[in-house]
């Protein structure tokens, strides 16, 4: 019995260590593919197409971008669930990886066991801004007028499960008031209503908000990440402005689909981990008011580690918060 | 003068041999991709993103902006000569482009467009370089509850698309609008209709409709009578207008040109209402509304230079407020971005090369357009002498591969031969697909900017009345309403008193 157990053991080891080798060895000798699961042009396009491009050199093959839009990033994710573990399908997904789950009840893939993953990319800090006119001034009397005028101030976002979203829900839990949410059709159109005065708050991506920011059209209050930004170093952190539980990144990761070869996985690491120290990338990517992880994030252990301790920060959030995708 | 020396710095800019090379290849690309049904400008700067990695800032988006106008002009030709139309406002175009192709009048219908196209896109890009600005300011003013009543004026106006019964043209309208719900609800998240497709969450795709519902029913109901058909559109009279086409597009491009700015001005989705707007006003204002559906050259000029000028405008918001209107100036947002320039209000003052030399490609790319598009008439023309039976098969072809390169999803290429079917039907009902169309592209706009007006008012439906540019808008509607029944009342009473005699 056990015999025959080793022996198949041996046989499958063989076979399948050959069958890899080959794929392994010569990995990659065609175009990969990278899923992008939102719309071509918006911020985590942007974040992907920035790596790829340099990706592209240290793997001596292209590496293209697809965007499969809709449902939150959910079909273009079950999409790479589904692929052939070959390496020449990937994905690059946001945090929405980690709001999925308990965003979408019936989702047909499950983060942390369909995939393989590669390593962190980035973590793109999020800004509270208002119309300009909002009363408030700063952060903290920010923090007292939604105390006293939450109920009736409005706050926009991009959609059910988008950052703007996530981002409000922590807001609302941090200053423990409910504000009148306003669900836009992305961010652009969002940020248009902001400008024009039509609505109140919005907290978003720093690629979105950092040239309205700068050219005095919103008003900016705080940003969620722990330190401050370069890009705009006059603004003072959530932790400074009294509201230390609102932390948030839009952290990316890169993956591939489940039982992707681990030689592949070191060779997209090593190229992942070079395309962050690549100068222009880090460039672009402080124009975009964010900066690559460091090496070590760039790693599997620590994507797992960041994808599993986010599906349980937000779980509760959400659920608290009733609001779901499907 | 500041203006005059401003132009100076564009032109200065767009007149190098390598921004006028990629100006070029832009429009080119673009009109290409506007005649094959269904690959869009979307697709086509979505691919060629990559390449303008190497270029300078300036010439990577004067290409890709040529791109975008440049497929404003090709999508005519397809729904002129063989009924498919890859976009809301050349669906427009297609109700007497169509009309006029069959009676051997294709090339008119041509020129028509791309005369107008370059009258429209110029005179757009004029305002665009004087006015961007405060345009921009003054759009900023269109709240929801702005756009919602400004969306029941089109859809008020919009009736006279049909030229057949009313009745049906109203049911038609009423079925896009059901169409339009499919998918995510914006507001909750709540699927609707989608029957537990992922697919549909993010909606019907529009291309998958208005290639089904036009093109697919029309080769459908072209097919039952293949060997009746009247070969009309290969007995091609002329190709150029006569002076009496003139005199009659003068007075649509003129109206065209001019609804077409404004409404592209607004970022909330005033574009998609330019050519149906256009449309209606033309057949409103039409001493012979019955012409139009049979071929009226007026119901081409118009909407052909209101969908232009949009086109043209839609960039004052992107380019004067960071703010992208629609999915391809999104896009071109992800182009400004990747060469390190974040569109805002500051462009203007920190890249003034760049700004100015976008306009002035924007000139000497329609000038490009025309020159190019004009010639190309006579190719086209000949396009429609091929068989049918070899035809219809391309058209399929090409019409599915554009509908897939969108999303890359097959559900997309499976949604036109349902929609194909459906339109075959409606056909055979008498129901045009037109108004369909409107209701499906309204709707969803409709109803989110209601929504969103209530949510923001509280529940206080007299936002709608209280806030002065939406009431003018709606009582702008109730007046149209008023004008298309009195007539008709005041013949009944005539009608009455004749039986009395």
């Amino acid at each position: 019995m056990m015999k025959r157990f080793v022996l198949a053991a041996a046989a499958a080891a063989l076979m399948s260590s050959s069958a890899f080798a080959q794929g392994a060895a010569n990995y990659p000798n065609q175009p990969v593919t990278i899923i992008v699961p939102f719309s071509a042009g918006g911020p985590t396009d942007t974040v992907a197409r920035l790596v790829a491009e340099s990706m592209s050199r240290d793997l001596g093959q292209q590496v293209l971008i697809q965007n499969v839009g809709g449902a939150g990033g959910t079909l273009g994710a079950g999409q790479v669930a589904k692929a052939e573990p070959n390496g020449y399908t990937l994905l690059i997904h946001h945090i929405g990886m980690s709001t999925a789950p308990t965003l979408y009840r019936q989702l047909e893939f499950n983060p942390t066991e369909d995939f393989t993953p590669i390593g962190q990319i980035t973590s793109v800090p999020m800004t509270i801004v208002s119309r300009k006119d909002f009363e408030p001034a700063d952060a903290a009397s920010l923090v007292a007028y939604l105390k006293e005028n939450g109920a009736d101030t409005t706050y926009a976002h991009a959609g059910i499960g988008s950052a703007s979203h996530l981002c409000g829900m922590l807001l609302q839990e941090a200053v423990g008031v409910q504000m009148v949410t306003v669900p836009y059709q992305g961010a652009a159109p969002a940020m248009t209503d902001i400008v024009g005065g039509q609505v109140d708050v919005l907290c978003d991506q720093t690629t979105n908000t950092t040239n309205q920011i700068k050219a005095g059209e919103v008003k900016a209050y705080a940003v969620t990440t722990p330190e401050r930004l370069q890009s705009l170093p006059d603004l003072p952190t959530t932790a400074e402005a009294g509201l230390p539980t609102l932390e948030i990144g839009v952290w990316h990761g890169l993956y591939g689909p489940k039982g992707l070869d681990p030689a592949i996985v070191t060779k997209l690491e090593g190229a992942l981990q070079k395309a962050l120290a690549d100068p222009k990338v880090g460039e672009r990517f402080a124009e975009l008011g964010t900066k690559p992880v460091t090496a070590e994030e760039a790693t599997p252990a620590s994507l797992t580690e960041e994808l599993t301790s986010q599906i349980a920060l937000w779980k509760p959030i959400i659920e608290k918060a009733g609001q779901f995708a499907d | 003068m500041e203006l005059l020396s401003n132009l100076a710095l564009g032109f200065e800019t767009a007149f190098t041999p390598v921004n006028l090379l990629w100006c070029f290849v832009g429009v080119l690309l673009g009109t290409l991709v506007g005649v094959l049904p269904g690959i869009g400008p979307t697709a086509t700067i979505a691919m060629l993103l990559p390449i303008t990695f190497t270029f300078s800032p300036v010439t990577a988006l004067i290409m890709l902006s040529g791109i975008y106008y440049g497929a404003q002009y090709g999508g005519s030709t397809t729904a002129i000569l063989i009924n498919l139309p890859g976009e809301s406002s050349s669906a427009v175009t297609a109700i007497d482009g169509y009309q006029m192709a069959r009676k051997g009048r294709a090339g008119p219908a041509l020129a028509t467009a791309a005369l107008g196209s370059f009258f429209a896109g110029s005179v757009a890009t004029l305002i665009l370089a004087v006015a961007a600005p405060p345009l921009a300011r003054v759009a900023l003013n269109f709240g929801a509850a702005e756009y919602f009543a400004l969306l029941v004026l089109g859809l008020l106006v919009s009736i006279s698309l049909a030229h057949g019964s009313v009745l049906k043209a109203l049911a038609m309208i009423c079925l896009g609008l059901v169409l339009g719900t499919v998918g995510q609800d914006v507001t909750t998240g709540t699927p609707r209709f989608t029957m537990g497709f992922q697919e549909l969450y993010g909606g019907i795709n529009f291309v998958s409709l208005a290639v089904g519902m036009f093109g697919v029913a029309e080769i459908f109901r072209n097919l039952e009578t293949e060997r009746s058909r009247e070969i009309g559109v290969s007995r091609v009279t002329n190709l150029w207008l006569t002076k009496e086409d003139f005199r009659r597009i003068i007075g649509p491009v003129l109206r065209g040109t001019g609804l077409g700015s404004v409404l592209g001005i607004l970022p909330g989705g005033g574009h998609v209402l330019a050519s149906f707007a256009s449309y209606s006003a033309e057949k409103n204002l039409s001493k012979n509304p019955k012409e139009f559906g049979h071929g009226a050259i007026e119901g081409v000029a118009g909407p052909e230079s209101a969908n232009n000028a949009a086109a043209q405008t839609s960039f004052i918001p992107l380019l004067t407020l960071g703010i992208p209107a629609h999915p391809v100036m999104a896009l071109i947002v992800g182009a400004f971005i990747l060469q390190g320039i974040t569109p805002g209000p500051n462009v203007i003052n920190d890249q003034p090369a760049l700004f100015w030399g976008i306009i002035a490609s924007m000139w000497i790319g329609n000038a490009m357009l025309v020159i190019l598009n004009l010639p190309l008439i006579g190719l086209w023309v000949k396009m429609l002498t091929i068989p049918y039976r070899v035809l219809f098969p391309a058209i399929v072809i090409f019409a599915s591969i554009g509908c897939y390169s969108i999303n890359n999803n097959p559900f997309d290429v499976y949604a036109i031969a349902v929609f194909g079917v459906l339109g075959y039907v409606l056909i055979r009902l008498g129901c045009e697909p037109a108004p369909l169309l409107l209701g499906f592209v309204l709707g969803p706009l409709l109803e989110e900017n209601l929504r969103r007006a209530m949510i923001i008012s509280r529940g206080d439906p007299t936002v709608f009345l209280t806030r002065p540019i939406s009431a003018v808008l709606l009582a702008m509607g109730l007046a149209c309403v008023i004008v298309a029944v009195l007539p008709a009342m005041r013949n009944k009473r005539k009608e009455v008193f004749v039986e009395d005699d």
